[in-house]
């Protein structure tokens, strides 16, 4: 049985050494964007929910637990391994792949350690999710954004698997490569996310929608 | 063939139907006429396509069948026709949409001079609430709601000392005169509708929704609530009463206001039976048993205590204290004529059943401060 | 060589073939006999509701607390779990790849997964009848507080389920969805442009972009939901006293769910409209042998609706109690939809016009679906402008209408699709006589039973009603006519039987189709076997050379020329050839 690789139109190339790309690496990608299109729907909505409830009148803002900052920081640092992951995946000898990859992975699992100490630390000061609106919506935005970098983990786990069993493939680069994207677009939500928390007042949410 | 002649009788019951049905608007009793105007103008423009377009139908499969030999035509673009049909489809639709914006533009303006009363929700019941001399409202709020202070308002707010409460569910208004509804919900979403006057909207605990409307036809007008608001929804029966001026303030004065209701509950009162009557709220008797004569799911607690209750199978018992312990620890044992055997086994002590009896026995005697007299129904 | 990038393996045992399989057409028959079977349930809950309607009092088990369950999960189980699952992952599934060239769905392991996800969903849909407290009453429509609050039934455990099933199905959508789109997006043969795609494909592609986009609203309502109702946070809930019990809820919008929850509840409806939009184009199309009119606007109508559905949502809320000024906006944008929708209606019937209609039962239901949707879009131009809405929101008017446009409309196009396609995927015809008796009963019933539903509602009688007692303003007469259509309903439940027996009994008895049996013109009746085998096309795909519509083109010497026979110079334009050349085919 035939493979059949389809051609974009004439001149539409790019990537890959032999000229052309195959269903399978466009599929791929395409569908990355599209989920980031999806997840970019979801948090946007739930921004939005944040701000028309941060509109009535109970809101008592919650002081950022410190651990977010760190977060913040191994996330970035995240990012950066698994680009340069993605890199090295595209050279011909990519030494210090696994490397990379590892870190990203630890990192990753940094993050959602430390975002369950600033939930821990909450909890005890009796910042529980009930009590108050904003800590309602913090464990949500924060307890979404984890899960969909669970999702991430378990990506990563794949394409870790992947490398190690056909190293130098296609399939083994375009997941690390995916990966990587996947990861800098959770990291995007994250700043946003957190600048929500950081900067969006009461006074702000009701001036956006119009209540006194 | 078959199909064609289908949609030909389909198209002549539709427009048969229009005109000899019994069934369409209720006699407008407001001010709302640009409304049914509105739906007319609305109905005979989607009239006029939904006959057109059948027809065409019709026409279509007569014609154009297939016959042995036949072949289509074809024509698979013509932009030109195109062209004109999405603008006459678009003007077709602005006009549609103008009078109804106009329309609505009306409804949001409220009359200055209207009359203001508010509306209260709860599963399953509506009071209801004018303001006193001072044309002032009392402020609200869910943690003053007692048994003795259902509206929740604010005892330490001098606006709402003079306020009229109507405890039950008939509400009474002055013929011709505007009204501004406020409405309030203790619990869930409902609505207060009454199809007469068209205008309505939904009740939103938390927060207080407005409409306004001028009652123009007097009468009895029934109340149904239009917001799926639980198992009591359908129960949930109201009254509008319009009446002349006179009438009306006669009506009001003999209304309680809100300090007179603090005053007389804090002089005492049979605390079980106030007990049994918070109890009947919380358990939700009160979705099929009513206290104002009117028949409910179930049968009403006006009166019942001391009356000698048929059963479907034709005897009859008295209904004392037994009969009420026994019916409300085993209800399906026994069905009441008329009624159907859905009364549902509630979990209730020994205590919480004397309170309720209590209650129900409170309701044997002539009814409640205000209720209006039965008048018949529009 | 495919999406997990390895070869495509040709399954072998029972299991890979018949369970576990990753053939796009093996899941679509997987979803779409679910979905049939929940859909029995669904219609046997409507019976119930209709038993009370018709005949109230009369059968003690459905007390208030059981009807208003099933009102519940019967538009629950019909909106999302039949219509939404039928139309995008059983006919998307089966058709997409057929209709544009291709193998199979891009990610075929994502696809199978996103059969089984949805499979659970609906295992725990249905566990929530066997919960104390059983299903939740509180309206498909979930508001909050009733919802998580006493007085509703359900609100122990079965609301929870609810809120469960429905993140479950979000996420079994969302990989199915991201087949379907990237599919259509990357795996079109050669020649397949865009614009050559049959009208089936376009509705589909745009109703999975919709759901894409919507459903993640209905997921965020429904966590917050969740936490409200186990957490006792507020997102939804105001301080309210429910049975005489003050809550320790406060300051929460129930009116935020309603935008969340509609922001998603609109666009669902058009995600069901769509792909039955296309499909009956196609039925049409085939059925009079004549090319669609104006194919280029149909596309552009489909990605309008699409585009327009997103800013519409607030016209479920006009009487809700928000803001009233946004009447004026989605108003506005309610009747501008209304534009694209007429377009196609006239294009619908500008295609029979001067065709060759052969009254086939497909034909049947595809004319049915054209009256029948003009009568349910119509009374959607009431709903829509917003003072007329005022006295007719939550009556029989809306109950009408939402039936027609979603419930009768759509499902006479899934009956016409079936009996078109049967032949296609089972090599067999399904029995014509039984077909027609099944078109007769059920467009003549669903007539009957929802056209003078709208008067009921225009008299004003709410919906969601257990009973109708002592109501000076409703006539007895309504109540004979409720007995009238509960009669008509059951009648026509009992109906659908006839049509799952045909299914069946056609499997085996029917006559068999050959290749091509309604000499239909696009890409999945040119397949080298019938029915279809893994990997669908043999060796070679199929190139594509004219678009899905060449019915009686002059100068053809059959009256329809598949998309990929070759090029004629007699009858192709020759801007058609040259870009079927572009690229090259390895």
């Amino acid at each position: 049985m035939k493979s059949a690789p389809l051609l974009r139109a004439a001149g539409d190339t790019g990537g890959g050494p032999s000229g052309y790309r195959s269903i399978a690496e466009l599929a791929a990608k395409t569908g990355l964007w599209v989920l980031t299109a999806v997840l970019s729907v979801l948090f946007t909505l739930l921004l939005f929910a944040y701000v028309i409830r941060m509109s009535e009148g109970d809101w008592r803002s919650l002081a950022v637990p410190w651990q977010l900052w760190m977060n913040t920081g191994v996330l970035i640092l995240g990012s950066i391994a698994l680009q340069h992951a993605a890199t090295i995946a595209r050279r011909p000898r990519p030494d210090g792949l696994n490397a990379s990859l590892l870190i990203g992975g630890v990192c990753g699992l940094a993050f959602l350690a430390g975002q369950l100490w600033a939930w821990e630390r909450l909890n005890a000061l009796n910042h529980t999710i009930a009590a108050n609106p904003a800590n309602s919506f913090f464990y949500l935005l924060t307890g979404l954004h984890g899960v969909h970098v669970i999702g991430g983990l378990v990506a990563l786990a794949w394409g870790v698997t992947l490398v190690r069993r056909y190293p130098g493939a296609l399939r083994s680069r375009l997941c690390v490569a995916l990966c990587a994207r996947y990861w800098h677009f959770l990291l995007a939500v994250w700043l946003v996310l957190f600048g929500a928390l950081l900067w969006i007042t009461p006074e702000i949410a009701r001036n956006l929608c119009g209540v006194s | 063939m078959a199909l064609a002649i289908a949609l030909f009788l389909i198209t002549v019951v539709a427009v048969l139907f229009q005109f000899l049905s019994p069934w369409w608007l209720t006699p407008l009793a407001s001010n709302w006429r640009q409304m049914d105007d509105t739906l007319t103008i609305t109905l005979v423009v989607t009239g006029i396509f939904f006959v057109g377009i059948n027809l065409f139908l019709v026409y279509v499969l007569l014609r154009y069948r297939h016959r042995k030999g036949r072949r289509a035509a074809y024509e698979p673009v013509n932009r030109k026709l195109e062209r004109w049909l999405l603008l006459g489809t678009t003007l077709a639709i602005v006009l549609l949409l103008a009078p109804g914006l106009f329309v609505y533009a009306e409804y949001l303006k409220t009359p200055r001079d209207a009359l203001v009363v508010e509306v209260l929700g709860q599963q399953w019941q509506w009071r209801y609430r004018f303001p006193g001399q001072d044309h002032k409202l009392g402020q609200t709020d869910t943690r003053f709601i007692t048994s003795d202070n259902p509206f929740g308002i604010d005892p330490a707010d001098p606006n709402g000392q003079g306020n009229i409460l109507i405890d039950n569910n008939e509400l009474h208004l002055p013929i011709n005169r505007p009204v501004k509804m406020l409405l309030r919900s203790r619990d869930v979403l409902h609505d207060f509708f009454v199809p007469p006057f068209r205008a309505r909207m939904n009740m939103v605990p938390g927060m207080v929704t407005t409409f306004w409307f001028t009652p123009t036809k007097a009468g009895r007008y029934e109340v149904v609530c239009a917001q799926l608001c639980g198992i009591g929804h359908s129960n949930m029966r109201g009254y509008v009463v319009v009446e002349d001026d006179a009438s009306f303030a006669s009506w009001l004065k003999t209304q309680p206001t809100f300090a007179q209701t603090m005053a007389k509950n804090g002089a005492g009162g049979d605390a079980l039976a106030t007990q049994g009557k918070l109890l009947a709220q919380a358990k939700g008797c009160i979705a099929c048993h009513t206290v104002d004569g009117n028949a409910g799911v179930g049968p009403t607690w006006k009166g019942l205590y001391g009356k000698t209750e048929t059963m479907a199978d034709g005897s009859t018992a008295l209904v004392d204290e037994a009969y009420l312990k026994a019916f409300i620890r085993n209800p399906t044992a026994r069905v009441v004529k008329g009624y159907a055997p859905i009364m549902p086994k509630i979990d209730l002590t020994d205590q919480e059943v004397a309170e309720l009896i209590a209650y129900i026995k409170a309701n044997a005697s002539a009814g409640q401060p205000g209720t209006a007299t039965q008048k018949p129904g529009v | 060589m495919y999406a997990n990038l390895s070869p495509l393996h040709e399954p072998r045992s029972f299991l890979t073939k018949y369970v576990w399989c990753q053939d796009h057409k093996v899941i679509a028959i997987q979803y779409s006999l679910t979905a049939i079977a929940v859909g029995v349930i669904g219609v046997v809950l409507s019976n119930l509701m209709r038993l009370q309607l018709g005949f109230p009092g009369r059968f003690a088990f459905i007390d208030a607390n059981h009807y208003y369950q099933f009102v519940t999960m019967h538009g629950m189980i019909m909106v999302i779990y039949l219509l939404t699952a039928l139309f995008l992952g059983g006919f998307g599934n089966y058709l997409i790849p057929l209709m544009i060239g291709a193998r199979d769905m891009v990610f075929p392991y994502l696809n199978m997964m996103s059969y089984w996800v949805y499979q659970l969903a609906v295992w725990v849909l249905i566990a929530s009848f066997f919960v104390p407290g059983g299903p939740t009453g509180a309206g498909w429509t979930l508001y909050p507080p009733q919802a998580i609050l006493p007085g509703t039934p359900g609100v122990e455990w079965g609301i929870v389920l609810m809120l469960v099933s429905l993140a479950i199905f979000i996420v079994a959508t969302t990989m199915g969805g991201l087949n379907y789109v990237t599919t259509v997006l990357q795996a079109r043969t050669e020649g397949m442009t865009l614009m050559r795609m049959p009208l089936t494909v376009w509705g589909i592609f745009v109703a999975t972009i919709l759901a894409l986009l919507a459903f993640p609203a209905l997921l965020v309502s429904a966590i917050m939901m969740l936490l409200d109702r186990l957490l006792q946070t507020s997102f939804f809930m105001p301080s309210v006293v429910s049975m005489g019990a003050q809550l320790q809820h406060n300051g929460g919008s129930p009116l935020l769910f309603q935008h969340l929850f509609w922001f998603f509840g609109h666009p669902e409806v058009y995600i069901v409209a769509l792909p039955a939009f296309g499909i009956v184009s196609d039925l049409i199309s085939v059925h009079a042998r004549k090319s669609i009119f104006g194919y280029r606007n149909m596309v552009w109508a489909i990605v309008a609706i699409g585009g327009l559905s997103l800013v519409v949502w607030a016209h479920h809320m006009y009487v809700a109690g928000m803001n009233p000024y946004f009447g004026f906006f989605f108003a506005t944008t309610t009747l501008i939809i209304a534009v694209p929708t007429a377009i196609k209606v006239y294009n619908w019937l500008l295609t029979l016009w001067r065709g060759d209609l052969h009254l086939t039962v497909p034909m049947l239901f595809a004319i049915g679906f054209i009256s029948t949707f003009v009568i349910g879009g119509l009374t959607g131009l009431f709903l829509g402008n917003v003072s007329v809405d005022i006295p007719l929101s939550n009556t029989y008017f809306v109950v009408a209408h939402f039936h027609m446009v979603m419930g009768v409309s759509p499902i006479l196009v899934v009956f016409g699709g079936l009996y078109h396609w049967y032949p296609k995927i089972t090599g067999r015809m399904l029995n014509d006589g039984l077909g027609k008796f099944h078109f007769w009963v059920t467009f003549v019933g669903t007539y009957a039973i929802y056209f003078p539903m709208h008067y009921l509602g225009v008299l004003g009688m709410p919906r969601r009603y257990y009973a109708y007692d002592n109501y000076q303003f409703i006539p007895a007469s309504a109540q004979t006519l409720n007995a009238a259509i509960t009669v008509v309903a059951i009648l026509v439940g009992l109906a659908q039987l006839v049509f799952l027996f045909n299914l069946a009994w056609s499997l085996f008895k029917g006559r068999r189709a050959g290749a091509n049996p309604w000499r239909a013109a696009s890409l999945e009746w040119q397949t080298p076997d019938t029915p279809p085998v893994h990997g669908n096309w043999g060796a070679t795909l199929p190139i594509v050379y004219r678009g899905a519509y060449a019915y009686s083109v002059p100068g053809a010497a059959q009256d329809f020329v598949p998309q990929n026979a070759p090029p004629d110079a007699a009858f192709d334009e020759p801007g058609d050839i040259r870009q079927s050349v572009k690229g090259t085919q390895t």
